[in-house]
């Protein structure tokens, strides 16, 4: 005869927080909460008795002085009266188009640099690699301040393109290279459809869109018929005409015309001016971070195994298809991630532009208006909060698009 | 019959047409000339393509680099002696390479020291790179930080010497009673550590740094390339152990841990470097006791340390995420505790997988040193754009200086990333 009894109930010990596992790990985190109060804790005392010594409060009340510098390069109206604020999104706007284009371009450059590293020709083969390796070994601020240097110093000034005798002439006389800048003619319309300039374009922008919708609508329309049939219809004067038809046709109306830089007095006036500094910084990281880039898409690309190709070949495609429809998409699977944190160091890289002058928001926020107004943890944290979010949205952005592409496991 | 068809067939051979060298197409130069550059319409023109472009380049480099004048002590005078040709003026890297590999305030009589400390650090750093050596030289190892913190600061021995009894005793303490109990040594030895650091400091009597064997050189003398690489070195080696921790604590079952370690690193992998510096130049000191000033260069320390333990946690993250669970699993079944299994089983695999991860966060951040020129430190970059290019002898000189920094760092970075390559193929162990 047997008795079953429950197990003697465990009364708890004190021995037991530290030695039984369950309990353990409470202990701990409760050790590293009360050491991490008492950091934050002296921290924080040790700040408000230096502010207190200095005299100092926290506050924003700054932003809304005026800024009393001026900007060169600015996507928004502003004026040396305009308010620190105001200078901060001017740097913000700036620290954007910079990331952009240079995203833009890096891509463009790492895409050709690594497709042409894994070429059959050995020269072109062994000048990529050579590429590669001199942008990928020497820091990016030294690229930075070399092309600036071009830019500022090797550049002839607009008093050489003066006179009969001028030593230097412009580009298809459109262009005119400077050491104060590129000037390039800047396109406006005649007789715009809207008042506004800004409405005017974002005309042009919708007809895109819609060119966009109708070529995506017409490639949907031909791959049913491929389908169905077997054959595939040629689409391709379709999509050119839907693509440029509209477009052109809303230029004619709206009369588009271009306004030339001209030499007025001692300087460039008219056209569009894009400043050294931004095309230092803009061209600097395209080539630095093409080169990662172009690591990026050969490993990518060499990740496919060959059977691939082989197993493609041995369907009866064709070369470029080959690429286009086997190759390139599953690569583009190993690519984008490691592109997504290039873009992410782009973003980041551009806060050296104020090594160059270029005013972007780490040269407005953290460079003149922290020198001005002494505020230098107001706006440290200010320019923080910028880059995290920043970096935060786009490798959202990033992801969301990856997991669209991403393999569809069962 | 077999014999008579054999013979009445014409044109099997009855002998063995003699041997002749390939046609000249085929073989040696012209053969890899036309299977490598010249095999389509494409590949020529490419080729065509890329031979002009570095024509282009050669040709202006070239005979610029080759007329250079070694020798003349201001840019007015190498003109002179260039007389229009065109040609470099390198006298500016002779003339003031000092300057750019110590700075321009380092004490000239002193540069043996940093010397010294570079060579050995040579000496420290090769058994760890290179495991054929023999162990014990890890011996010189532990001691180089305090030797070469003398070598470059001078000041009193005492100082490094209380420094390096203070981490002896700890290591001792953690030796006899981590065995029994991890938190114990580990929290102990933490404990006597800043017990022989504070007993050790009121031994060094009051300003024993003036007559001391070397002479004290303050931090802000520091400079060229010699700050570019102390700061690389500290800040990687000192990551290293953070960033392990880091990652541990982000793979941590305790929430509140856990938390911490993710915003730390989603944090400083957010921000861009120089923010961080600027904390360092302008903020940081807010955060420390009043009367206390810490000066700048270990405010940049601390600061790029934070940066690159965070980049170095998610490279060792990577490599804890890549080992199998069957590892955990069975360091679990053989009765090791945490502490245990990490040191004995995990750490030692996923190490050795994160390696080429660590060593491309070594190189950026080697690169990165750079950025402290923003915040007015002179070095290598610094001193360039600074006190040279501002001089009245070398004002316009930028090709040479900037020519000279870069190729510096590409010695360094290009070996360094060459290592990686040699220790992954020397590490891999699967079957390939």
């Amino acid at each position: 005869m047997s008795t079953l009894t429950d197990p003697p109930k465990e009364s708890f010990r004190l021995s037991m927080l530290i030695h039984d596992t369950r309990y353990r790990s409470l202990t701990f985190q409760a050790i590293a909460a009360v050491v991490l109060a008492l950091c934050i804790w002296y921290l924080g005392n040790n700040l408000i008795q230096n502010l207190r010594a200095a005299g100092l409060n926290i506050s924003y009340g700054f932003l809304a002085d005026p800024a009393g510098y001026d900007i060169n390069q600015r996507l928004v109206e502003y004026d040396s009266q305009s308010s620190h604020a105001r200078a901060a999104l001017v740097g913000v706007l700036n620290t954007l188009l910079v990331a952009v284009l240079a995203c833009i371009t890096a891509t463009i450059f790492g895409v050709i640099a690594g497709v042409l590293r894994l070429s059959q020709n050995w020269l072109v083969s062994k000048v990529m690699a050579v590429y590669v390796e001199i942008f990928r070994n020497i820091p990016v601020l030294i690229w930075i301040i070399i092309i600036f240097t071009i830019m500022t110093a090797v550049l002839p000034g607009p008093r050489e393109f003066r006179g009969d005798d001028a030593t230097s002439s412009m580009l298809f006389d459109a262009f005119a290279f400077t050491n104060r800048g590129i000037y390039t003619p800047a396109p406006y319309f005649e007789r715009g459809i809207f008042g506004s300039v800004t409405l005017n374009w974002l005309l042009v922008v919708a007809v895109l869109v819609g060119s966009f919708l109708g070529a995506r609508k017409i490639n949907t329309w031909a791959t049913a018929k491929q389908e169905a049939t077997g054959l595939r219809p040629n689409t391709l004067p379709i999509i050119l005409g839907v693509w440029l038809v509209p477009v052109l046709l809303l230029m004619l109306i709206m009369g588009l015309s271009w306004e030339m830089p001209e030499l007025k007095g001692f300087n460039f006036s008219g056209g569009i001016k894009i400043g050294g500094p931004l095309i230092a910084l803009w061209f600097a990281l395209s080539i630095y971070t093409g080169a990662f880039i172009a690591e990026n898409v050969r490993s990518g690309i060499q990740a496919i195994s060959k059977g691939q190709s082989e197993a493609a070949a041995a369907l009866g495609l064709r070369q470029g298809r080959i690429m286009n429809l086997v190759i390139l998409p599953q690569a583009l699977r190993v690519i984008i991630p490691p592109l997504i944190s290039q873009f992410l160091n782009i973003t980041k890289n551009s806060s050296l532009a104020i090594a160059v002058g270029y005013a972007d928001i780490t040269a407005t926020l953290g460079g003149i208006t922290l020198n001005q107004t002494g505020r230098a943890i107001e706006c440290v944290l200010l320019l923080m909060l910028f880059y995290l979010t920043a970096s935060l949205l786009i490798s959202m952005g990033m992801n969301i698009y990856n997991s669209s592409v991403k393999l569809k496991e069962r | 019959m077999t014999d008579q068809t054999q013979n009445s067939v014409a044109f099997v051979a009855e002998s063995i047409i003699p041997e002749s060298p390939p046609p000249a197409r085929e073989r040696g130069i012209v053969k890899w000339l036309r299977a490598n550059l010249f095999s389509n319409v494409t590949n020529s023109i490419l080729t065509l393509a890329t031979l002009w472009l570095l024509y282009l380049v050669l040709s202006s480099t070239l005979p610029w680099i080759f007329n250079g004048v070694w020798t003349t002590s201001s840019l007015n005078e190498c003109r002179e002696v260039l007389d229009g040709k065109v040609g470099a003026c390198f006298s500016v890297l002779t003339e003031r390479w000092n300057q750019l590999l110590y700075g321009f305030k380092y004490p000239y009589d002193s540069y043996w020291r940093p010397n010294l400390a570079l060579v050995l650090l040579l000496v420290a750093i090769a058994p760890v790179l290179f495991f054929d050596l023999p162990r014990k030289m890890l011996a010189f190892t532990v001691i180089y930080p305090f030797l070469a913190f003398w070598l470059i600061w001078g000041g009193t021995l005492m100082a490094p010497i209380v420094a390096f009894v203070g981490f002896a005793a700890a290591a001792a303490f953690f030796q006899h009673f981590g065995k029994g109990s991890f938190a114990l040594g580990f929290f102990g030895a933490i404990v006597v550590a800043f017990a022989v650091w504070i007993l050790g400091g009121m031994l060094i009597p009051e300003g024993a740094s003036e007559n001391a064997m070397l002479s004290p050189v303050p931090s802000r003398d520091l400079g060229g390339f010699m700050l570019n690489l102390m700061l690389g070195v500290t800040c990687v080696s000192l990551s290293l152990p953070l960033g392990i921790a880091l990652a541990l604590g982000r793979q941590s079952d305790m929430p509140l841990i856990k938390w911490v370690c993710v915003v730390f690193i989603e944090f400083v992998r957010g921000v861009p470097l120089i923010t961080l510096l600027f904390v360092a130049s302008v903020m940081l000191s807010y955060f420390f006791p009043p009367e206390s000033t810490v000066d700048l260069f270990l405010r940049v320390v601390i600061m790029i340390t934070m940066f690159s333990s965070a980049y170095i946690a998610e490279v060792i993250r990577g490599g804890l995420a890549a080992l199998p669970k069957g590892q955990y699993e069975a360091a679990d079944s053989l009765g090791l505790d945490y502490p245990q299994a990490m040191r004995l089983i995990i750490l030692p695999q996923a190490l050795k997988i994160s390696i080429p991860g660590i060593v491309n966060v070594a190189v950026g951040l080697f690169k990165d040193t750079t950025l402290v020129s923003v915040i007015s430190m002179f070095d290598l970059v610094g001193m360039i754009r600074g006190p040279i290019l501002a001089s009245t002898e070398w004002n316009g000189v930028y090709w040479e200086l900037l020519g000279a920094a870069a190729a510096l760092f590409f010695v360094v970075c290009y070996g360094i990333s060459q290592y990686s390559q040699w220790l992954e193929r020397r590490l891999a162990t699967d079957h390939r």
